[in-house]
């Protein structure tokens, strides 16, 4: 179970972490406190793990660069929940392991209670309502399975043990 | 149903039948990388147990972004990039030979009906040459360099027909421009894109790189031209070999939508910052005073592009107070220029040359502009600090409306220097 914290549309990956913060660190660990700072200052903190990051259509616009999800990997969030993600954004967080759920998030309210279970269905503890996410195709899925891409090759392509 | 282009090359490279909309594992044939993204992806290969370069020869790395270097730590990542290179066997080319984007075409490194990836969103460009080529994150290219392949989600196609001829002054980045004007930022959102029709027909290859290379503008994963006698002509010029199988999309493939642009009475094209789909005819720009003016990018940096400015610029001087800066976008291009002419008609206009590269675009060096500078760039992005100062103004312009707004030091339309 975790909170959602909710955003608006067109969320760049400038505002998910900024320019001027990867200037002195590019460890997300030390980047995690200042997610979303530009857009809600001292958000980064109030962030636990297992939290959830709810948004509108196209997540994760602007920069292809691989940081931004990690940021959001490295704060705790559980998955980010959104209409619809940039394909820069969706491509990286799969292949890093972060659950990236298509759903129609209006009904989520920020500061709703939230919980996904296996079958990929949200339940908003708050409302008592359930919502639907859109199905994983099955490769992403055993990606997600996996850990990311790294680790799903790694066991596809497993060398033959002697 | 018929296939589309993107739909035949995924399912030749996946070795199955696949449908847009599928998610597939494909064989990749071509893998770039640059300066600008290769320490992210040796910082991903170092997550992969004992890790190799599976097919070095077919591994580029080029450094463009930021040569010769600014500074000790640009430097130092460039270090890292020549030890990784020579360590694993990979192609390199070092500062100075120029854009990673032109060099990958001009020197065979990709065919027609190829599977390329490249870590740097500009990839697309290769689709010129009848091939699927992307941009991907730093995992993607350290996966793809370790097992030779990688997931796609085959991308629904949009058929992008271009009717009509060129008017005089008009080339294809006026073209691009009012295409992503047009359809906007997100307008071809990780679709695939296939051109067609008249124009295309009769547009060489240069012009045909250029569009290609603005279609990421609008978010397409790929744009992909056909397969022709312009394409044969421009492979057997730069005298590049090899075996490939040109790929044309059925009559009835499923196309996502088709989309026409009639041309023949285009007016030179504009984008106004900070978005490049912010875009107007040049008789709206008209009159903005400019003070400098960059010619070059992987957008516009062709031995062609060169030439047009020229044909311009030696009709005068550049315009005082305006620093007109030229990064040609290789050596082989300084080399036409210069058998050409139009190298020194440059010079002699008052330009300042760089080296072979992206020059200034990214904002990292070779001529930052200054707060409240107007900049006409031939560059293929205007955002806010694109080009290292957020005070400054981008605007986006073909070579020749480029070279004409230089001489008169303020927006002109290039069709009063015709003739």
């Amino acid at each position: 179970m975790g909170v959602a914290h909710k955003f608006g549309d067109n969320i760049n990956t400038d505002y998910i972490i900024a320019s001027k913060r990867k200037r002195d660190t590019v460890d997300p660990h030390k980047l995690a406190q200042y997610l979303m700072e530009d857009i809600r200052p001292g958000f980064g903190p109030q962030v636990k793990g297992g939290d959830f990051l709810v948004a509108g259509s196209n997540f994760g616009c602007g920069s292809a660069m691989e940081i931004a999800p990690l940021v959001v990997m490295a704060a705790g969030i559980r998955a980010v929940i959104a209409k619809s993600y940039a394909r820069s954004f969706y491509r990286n967080a799969i292949n890093l392991g972060l659950l990236v759920l298509e759903a129609d998030t209006d009904p989520i309210d920020d500061g709703d209670d939230l919980d996904v279970d296996q079958s990929g269905l949200i339940h908003n503890l708050t409302k008592g309502e359930e919502i639907q996410t859109r199905p994983f195709p099955s490769l992403i899925r055993e990606i997600l399975h996996a850990g990311g891409i790294i680790p799903y090759m790694e066991r596809k392509f497993a060398k033959a043990t002697p | 149903m018929g296939k589309t282009i993107a739909e035949k090359i995924l399912g030749r490279h996946a070795g199955h039948e696949l449908r847009a909309g599928d998610f597939v594992l494909a064989k990749v044939d071509v893998m770039m990388g640059n300066d600008g993204s290769l320490p992210l992806v040796f910082e991903a290969s170092r997550k992969i147990r004992e890790f190799v370069v599976r097919s070095p020869e077919r591994t580029i790395m080029v450094l463009d972004h930021y040569c010769p270097s600014p500074s000790k730590e640009v430097s130092r990542l460039q270090e890292e990039v020549r030890g990784f290179a020579s360590k694993y066997g990979c192609v390199l080319y070092d500062c100075g030979e120029g854009i990673c984007h032109r060099l990958i075409p001009e020197n065979g490194h990709v065919l027609p009906g190829m599977l390329v990836v490249g870590a740097d969103s500009h990839t697309v460009t290769y689709g010129a040459l009848n091939l699927f080529a992307t941009g991907v994150g730093s995992t993607d290219l350290a996966v793809a360099m370790n097992w030779g392949m990688l997931w796609f989600h085959v991308p629904k196609t949009i058929r992008i027909h271009i009717e009509g001829t060129l008017p005089p002054g008009l080339y294809a980045k006026d073209v691009a421009l009012h295409i992503v004007g047009s359809m906007g930022s997100s307008g071809a959102a990780s679709r695939a894109i296939e051109f067609g029709g008249s124009a295309i027909d009769e547009m060489d290859i240069e012009g045909r790189f250029t569009l290609c290379n603005m279609m990421v503008e609008m978010g397409a994963e790929t744009a992909i031209m056909p397969f022709d006698e312009m394409t044969h002509g421009w492979l057997e010029r730069l005298k590049i070999k090899g075996d490939y199988e040109p790929v044309k999309a059925d009559d009835d493939a499923g196309t996502e939508r088709e989309i026409s642009y009639e041309i023949s009475r285009l007016e030179p094209q504009i984008a106004f910052p900070h978005e490049v789909d912010n875009v107007r005819p040049v008789s709206d720009a008209r009159g903005i005073p400019i003070g400098m003016a960059f010619l070059g990018t992987c957008t516009n940096g062709g031995p062609e592009d060169l030439r047009i400015a020229a044909g311009i610029l030696k009709k005068g001087r550049v315009h005082r107070g305006v620093q007109l800066i030229v990064s040609p976008a290789s050596r082989r291009v300084v080399e036409e220029a210069l058998a050409d002419g139009s190298y020194q008609i440059l010079v002699e206009s008052g330009a300042m040359v760089n080296c072979p590269g992206c020059g200034p675009c990214v904002g990292a060096h070779g001529g930052v502009p200054g707060d409240n500078v107007n900049v006409l760039s031939t560059a293929n992005r205007n955002f806010l600090g694109r080009m290292g100062n957020r005070e400054a103004n981008i605007y986006l312009s073909s070579p020749a409306t480029l070279a004409a707004s230089a001489l008169m030091g303020e927006i002109t339309d290039p069709r009063e220097f015709l003739a």
